[in-house]
């Protein structure tokens, strides 16, 4: 289960409105390499998960992900809040408006809506942490892209941190991963001796 | 200092020392025996423990399960999603 923390895990404070910066970074809320998609990957995939230590790295990191779709959600917010319809129309959100006002939806940059067409779960635990190995450093590229489209420095620290995060998240997952292998090398299956007919 | 900004500031506090338990946290699950970091970890967890208790005094709630002053004042804005309810990073020796 989970509990609600009053308190963003980094501090959003944007003071310049900029619709089309909201527009670029809507897709790491409802985007392909996403944090909705990063926390539905984990959470998800814990439940096939083998080790102690990948188990709890998958419902960790995947909760961590939910609170990195609050520091999205809460610059998209605070990206549109007070543009003028005017400024909207010249960010080209005018579109986004008519479907969704200010509001905030799991859609990407080319405003194709979330699906869990993003995500997998094979229940292979060497299949699913190299899957989300690659997520990471797909996340990771894409907050670079959006360092790259930004100027504003309260804009840009919330991003540096989140990529930071990517990065410390694919260590993780490479350990767990090293963990499992490991683990599935080990001779841990009962040994049943062979029927005489069979020798 | 407004109490305002004294309440912001305590945030940041507890913001930056969560950090640093969640970062522990995920690198525990895959070191669970590297004891320096084990001990890091419940000094972190103790201190934000304390921190929180002093916020939530003051200022109300910052997690469901706290108990609340009258009337109940986890309703009570800014939510975090807003401009007001951040702090402004303090950026030492920057």
């Amino acid at each position: 289960m989970w509990t609600y923390e009053k308190k963003l895990q980094f501090p959003v404070k944007i003071k310049n409105p900029n619709p089309r910066m909201a527009k670029l970074i809507i897709t790491q809320y409802g985007g392909p390499d996403g944090e909705l998609a990063a926390s539905l990957r984990y959470l998800s995939q814990r439940f096939s998960m083998v080790t102690p230590q990948a188990i709890a790295t998958l419902n960790d990191i995947g909760t961590e992900e939910l609170a990195h779709l609050e520091i999205i959600g809460a610059m998209v917010s605070q990206l549109v809040k007070g543009a003028s319809l005017e400024e909207l129309k010249r960010d080209g959100l005018d579109a986004y408006y008519v479907d969704h006002d200010r509001g905030v939806y799991p859609q990407s940059a080319a405003g194709n809506p979330f699906t869990a067409e993003y995500i997998a779960v094979k229940g292979n635990p060497v299949v699913d942490l190299t899957e989300d190995l690659a997520a990471e450093q797909k996340a990771r590229a894409t907050y670079e892209w959006l360092i790259n489209m930004a100027d504003d420095p309260d804009v840009i620290e919330p991003l540096k941190f989140l990529r930071e995060r990517e990065v410390v998240h694919y260590q993780r997952f490479g350990e767990a991963l090293r963990i499992v292998q490991d683990y599935l090398q080990d001779p841990h299956l009962f040994v049943i001796p062979k029927p005489d007919f069979m020798k | 200092m407004s109490e305002d900004k004294k309440k912001l500031e305590l945030l940041e506090q507890i913001m930056a020392i969560d950090f640093m338990v969640i970062e522990l946290n995920l690198y525990l699950n895959t070191h669970p025996m590297d004891k320096d970091a084990l001990a890091k970890h419940n000094s972190f967890a103790m201190q934000s423990k304390m921190l929180r208790e002093s916020y939530e005094r003051l200022y109300g709630p910052i997690a469901q399960g706290s108990t609340s002053a009258y009337p109940w004042q986890w309703i009570k804005e800014p939510w975090p999603w807003e401009y007001e309810a951040n702090p402004r990073l303090s950026r030492e020796g920057k």
